[in-house]
């Protein structure tokens, strides 16, 4: 095994668990606005590392060139995406979720 | 001159994706070059000046610290998502932002949700609402780290 091959494996290590983090936080957070949180970074950070991995796995080349592109792309949707779930959520007039009126939770 | 760059900006995006130079594909990459220019070049570039130019340095020059805040973030939630306990207080903070430009408010919204512990929910001119997973983040907001750097961007 190169010293590549370690580094690319580091990176999609370490972007299947913060993708695992954000399906573990959709399931186990009390409600839509702290998901939000979770799908929000995790999801970005995860794909970002998987993408970057696999870059550098490829090598400089007109594919990696567009994973990098790809990898711009999210970091800029994922975010607007992400707020644009969560306006239409507080315009719909969903309450957050507090340890005080955790009954909806 | 806008309709120029962003055709030029077009075409070489073309390229770079499709990595073919046979006569068909470069006369397509023309035209469709030609026509998504003809709809775009009022919204790709705003204004073309120095100044314009080193805000875009001074944005990228902004990236390194944006990509630590969203490994830190991601590590909290992380730890908050896989702790048992789940030390979580959820908080809707507003506050005001002095930010004048649309890409400055966008970039504002966008850092927010990618850092620690806070997703934006509106952006309405001047009122931002975020909400805040913990106290403690919401208290990141209002001492406004985020946004006193993009104003130094977009100043």
């Amino acid at each position: 095994m190169s010293i590549l091959d370690v580094v690319t494996l580091i990176l999609l290590l370490a972007g299947s668990f913060f993708m695992l983090v954000a399906s573990i936080g959709m399931i186990r957070l009390p409600d839509f606005y702290t998901r939000m949180h979770a799908g929000g970074k995790a999801d970005t950070l995860g794909q970002g590392l998987i993408f970057l991995g696999l870059v550098v796995y490829e090598g400089f080349s007109f594919i990696s060139l567009k994973m990098l592109i790809i990898f711009v792309f999210i970091f800029i949707a994922n975010p607007t995406a992400t707020h644009a779930v969560a306006k239409a959520a507080y315009k719909g007039g969903l309450k957050i979720w507090s340890r005080d009126n955790n009954d909806s939770g | 001159m806008k309709f120029i760059l962003t055709f030029i900006a077009l075409l070489i995006f073309w390229f770079m994706l499709s990595g073919h130079f046979s006569v068909i594909i470069v006369t397509s990459a023309v035209i469709y070059a030609l026509i998504a220019a003809y709809f775009t070049y009022n919204y790709f570039l705003e204004d073309i000046s120095f100044a314009g130019i080193k805000r875009i340095f001074k944005f990228i020059a902004y990236l390194p610290w944006l990509f630590w805040e969203i490994i830190v973030a991601n590590l909290q939630v992380a730890y908050i998502v896989l702790s048992p306990k789940m030390p979580i207080s959820p908080e809707l903070v507003e506050t005001e932002t002095d930010l004048k430009t649309d890409y400055g408010k966008t970039a504002l919204g966008n850092s927010i949700t990618l850092t620690p512990g806070t997703v934006t929910i509106e952006i309405e001119n001047s009122k931002i609402l975020v909400h805040a997973i913990t106290k403690e983040h919401a208290q990141d907001i209002k001492n406004k780290d985020i946004e006193k750097k993009i104003l130094r961007i977009e100043a």
